[in-house]
């Protein structure tokens, strides 16, 4: 069996254990606090497409993601039923990427520049929805509560059905469920002709449009489906917590979904949820055992990983295990 | 010269700074011809082909290919209307196989099947057959060479640019690409930018001299050869050289 | 009338504040190419050097001009020699080795320091400009800011070290082959543009303050305006901080502090759609 087929046997599994085996086993509290590492996790690929397969070094993947959880917060206050609010908190998300894709690939904007843009972009959702403090900042009869941020954000319910409520343990099964619809998702997209197109534009752009392949069009396109996913892992959270404040939108954010993806490695999917969880994990454990200041051991880790192994967990256990493989199949034959 | 021409070329400038790299260049080229572009390091050749395949934008002129302006397009429309280069330094995806990087040339116009014949066929008109599977970084310059011919041929083109395809080949390479690029230019028109006057002998019937961005000869070989004004600005120069090479 | 002559001088402030927390960043990243992220944390711990050594009986203006910036050069130099040197040539990972680096400096301070606030009262008490009042210290920030550019353009342009660091930058190769040391060269550029950070955060402490996050608000601020700038480090960090300067506090002005920030990062959107290598990419390319 090849590497690549016994890696989607493997997570098959995975998420079969994942939606149907963890609730079994888990208790309620634990399932509420997995439930927050799924959505996290559905952000994380959504960079970790964006950036390791599109080689587009967003900056702003958190203005998508806060986007999407305030379209929810929003719509949902006003409308009582979550199904439409879901689908717009993904929908914003999109148009505003491919508003912003337009914007910079058309002007053939990159790298550092990009992020730069994208960064700012994030930072201006920041100061202005912190800035809508007062009683007069209201969308329907949603208040955006500045800083505070919009508590009491009504949960996710059963479509068409505003009383059955789906929050505490019973979001685990959906938002796993979703998780590997993303995830399977993300490979087959890159299995197909556009996801070959855009890891050789990451390869090679001027290569690429020389073949006549509009490299504009295909990256705006790969933001814009980064930015969906982004979204929907902002209505996860927003609906886990039912609530929503600008800090989705700052500068520390960001560096942790980054971060994320630097500690599974560029260019992997896999490693990107590892990578997510792991941290989280490691952040909460660290919050709580109060062992040492968060930031100082999540920074220290974040220089020892661009210096030590620039190419993450990931792709370096997977480099281990052929040369194992190998090893082996030397001294069998 | 028979019917409309396929390219044509009037007072194309490109001037960056204080520099004119081409300096309102005439240039015409039949359906289906093979020419040989020549001329000194520096003379604008490469600037040339940026200009054609819309890498560069012009600063004054015209590019007319079929009738129609190519001046302002984007680079990936061009070779949508069938310009393909094979640049200086071979351009690939290296991380991917060698029948990957010619899967995504021929996927854009092809269906799966289609695509999948045309890789086989191209693979082994390049004689790459048995490196199918190799990674195109892991390859010897030669084969890059010919893998990059490869990419330019599985777009389907109407006019190949092939600026300098033998730089850095053995003798048996040369031999071997010209046969390939006389085979390709059967039926599709070409522009080769060479220095190898051998290697040009062997596939050339026209030849266009460039100088300082203008054009200075347009001739057979053997009467270029034979002109003085261009022995001065360039095979003089290089009579002692031997084979000179560019990396500019 | 006085209304104008204040908001004259405010918006000299804003372009000089904006001026002196990007400096330092602008001399490493155009001179050698390097985005350092952590910047924001060498502000903040020159604003710590200075108030630490203040508290400690060291004079105001020794602790603030002195203190601090030697301080920060240390670290820098330190910083270089760890973690820039082995990346050089690859913004991408720097830009994120320096951004793990901020964090780490943040946790550090925090520990150390606590999470609350530090402050002195700025000097030169107010100034009477008809009905409306001005800080003295407002106008010692817009001085020492032109002085600091002044000496700059002085060091670069007309000693030998400036034109070492110039001819290094340009091709480091050729200069390491008419024996130049470019190790030390970069490790003192690096060491200049630490110095420079904290020298900003200590002059800017007794207006804004200290905290251990408070690098976070300076680092975007520097980075967008360095790039806004472009790669010629004076020129661009002048051009673009006077456009950004002026911008945010005219908008901030005609509405509310928050439209001003809003406006700041719309302008630098925009202007690196249509320059997007920076205002030098196109202007000033030949300056320094």
């Amino acid at each position: 069996m090849s590497r690549n087929a016994l890696g989607l046997w493997t997570m098959g599994v995975l998420s079969l254990v994942l939606v149907f085996g963890v609730p079994a086993i888990v208790e309620t509290f634990a399932l509420i606090d997995f439930t927050l590492f799924i959505a996290m996790a559905i952000l994380s690929l959504s960079l970790a497409f964006v950036w390791g397969f599109g080689g587009i070094l967003c900056f702003g993947q958190s203005a998508f993601f806060g986007l999407g959880a305030y379209t929810y917060a929003v719509a949902v206050i006003n409308m009582g039923e979550s199904t439409v609010p879901i689908l717009l908190g993904i929908l914003l998300p999109v148009i505003l990427a491919l508003v912003l894709g337009y914007f910079m690939f058309y002007g053939r904007v990159s790298d550092v520049y990009l992020a730069v843009i994208t960064l700012a972009v994030s930072l201006v959702f920041y100061y202005l929805i912190g800035a809508s403090a007062g009683e007069e900042y209201k969308i329907g009869s949603a208040r955006l509560g500045g800083y505070n941020g919009m508590p009491s954000v009504p949960p996710i319910n059963v479509p068409g059905n505003p009383s059955a409520a789906v929050e505490y343990e019973a979001l685990y099964v959906p938002a796993a469920v979703l998780l590997a619809v993303v995830y399977f998702g993300l490979r087959a997209l890159l299995a197909s002709d556009f996801g070959r197109v855009l890891v050789s534009i990451r390869e090679n752009e001027a290569r690429t449009e020389l073949l006549g392949y509009d490299a504009r069009r295909i990256k705006t396109v790969a933001l814009a489906i980064g930015a969906g996913i982004a979204g929907l892992s902002g209505v996860l959270f927003c609906a886990w917590g039912a609530y929503v404040s600008p800090t989705v939108f700052s500068l520390v954010f960001t560096a942790q979904i980054i971060m994320w993806i630097l500690v599974g490695g560029l260019g992997t999917l896999t490693g990107a949820i590892l990578g997510c969880v792991l941290i989280q994990y490691l952040a909460t454990w660290l919050g709580e055992t109060k062992i040492a200041d968060v930031n100082i051991v999540l920074g220290a880790i974040f220089v020892a990983i661009v210096l030590l192994v620039p190419s993450g967990f990931v792709p370096m256990f997977a480099r281990l295990g052929d040369t194992l493989m190998r090893r082996r199949g030397e001294a069998g034959s | 010269m028979t019917g409309p021409p396929l390219l044509e070329t009037r007072g194309l400038t490109m001037r960056f700074g204080g520099v004119t790299a081409v300096a309102g260049a005439d240039f015409t080229l039949g359906p289906g011809e093979l020419r040989c572009l020549i001329g000194p390091n520096g003379a604008g050749k490469s600037t040339f082909f940026k200009c054609l395949t819309g890498q560069l934008r012009p600063t004054e002129g015209e590019i007319l290919f079929d009738g129609e302006s190519l001046v302002g397009e984007e680079p990936h429309s061009i070779a949508r209307r069938g310009i393909s280069i094979k640049t200086q330094v071979p351009s690939l995806f290296d991380g991917l196989s060698v029948a990957e990087n010619l899967r995504l040339a021929a996927a854009r116009t092809r269906n799966r099947a289609e695509t999948r014949a045309a890789v086989d066929e191209i693979v082994g008109l390049v004689g790459l057959a048995d490196r199918a599977d190799s990674i195109a970084s892991q390859l010897p310059h030669g084969q890059r060479q010919w893998l990059e011919l490869g990419l330019v041929l599985a777009c389907d083109p109407r006019l190949m640019l092939l600026d300098e395809p033998t730089a850095g080949m053995t003798k048996q390479e040369v031999a071997r690409t010209a046969g390939i690029i006389r085979e390709i230019g059967r039926d599709r028109a070409m522009i080769v930018v060479e220095h190898d006057m051998q290697f040009i002998q062997m596939i050339a019937h026209r030849v266009t001299v460039f100088h300082q961005g203008r054009i200075l000869a347009e001739d057979t070989m053997d009467n270029i050869l034979a002109d003085e004004q261009v022995r001065d600005v360039y095979l003089g120069k290089q009579a002692g050289a031997g084979r000179e090479r560019s990396d500019a | 009338m006085d209304l104008a002559v204040v908001v004259v001088i405010q918006i000299l402030y804003a372009v000089a504040s904006l001026a002196l927390i990007s400096i330092g960043l602008a001399i490493i990243f155009g001179m050698m190419g390097v985005i350092n992220f952590a910047h924001g944390e060498f502000l903040m711990m020159g604003g710590y050097a200075f108030i630490l050594s203040y508290n400690a009986g060291v004079n105001f203006w020794i602790a603030m001009l002195v203190v601090a910036p030697v301080t920060i050069a240390v670290i820098g130099v330190v910083v270089e020699r760890l973690i820039i040197r082995h990346l050089y040539g690859r913004v991408i990972e720097t830009v994120l080795a320096t951004w793990g680096l901020s964090l780490f400096l943040i946790g550090l301070a925090a520990t150390v320091l606590g999470y609350h606030q530090k402050g002195v009262n700025p000097p030169f008490g107010t100034i009477r400009i008809g009905a409306y009042q001005e800080g003295g210290y407002t106008f010692f920030v817009i001085f020492v800011t032109l002085a600091l550019m002044a000496a700059l353009y002085v060091g670069f342009k007309y000693t030998r070290w400036g034109l070492i660091a110039r001819g290094t930058m340009q091709n480091a190769q050729m200069a390491s082959g008419i024996g130049v040391n470019v190790d030390r060269v970069y490790a003192t550029t690096f060491g200049i543009g630490a110095a420079l950070s904290g020298l900003a955060g200590a002059i800017l402490a007794p207006i804004a303050g200290v905290l251990p996050e408070i690098g976070v608000t300076y680092v975007v601020k520097a980075f967008i305006t360095v790039i806004g700038g472009g790669a010629v480090a004076l020129a661009g960090t002048g051009a673009a901080s006077s456009l950004f300067g002026a911008v945010s506090q005219a908008v901030t002005f005609l509405s509310r502090p928050v439209v001003g920030e809003v406006a700041l990062l719309v302008v630098a959107i925009v202007l690196l759609r249509l320059l997007p290598l920076g205002i030098t990419g196109r202007y000033f390319r030949r300056g320094l």
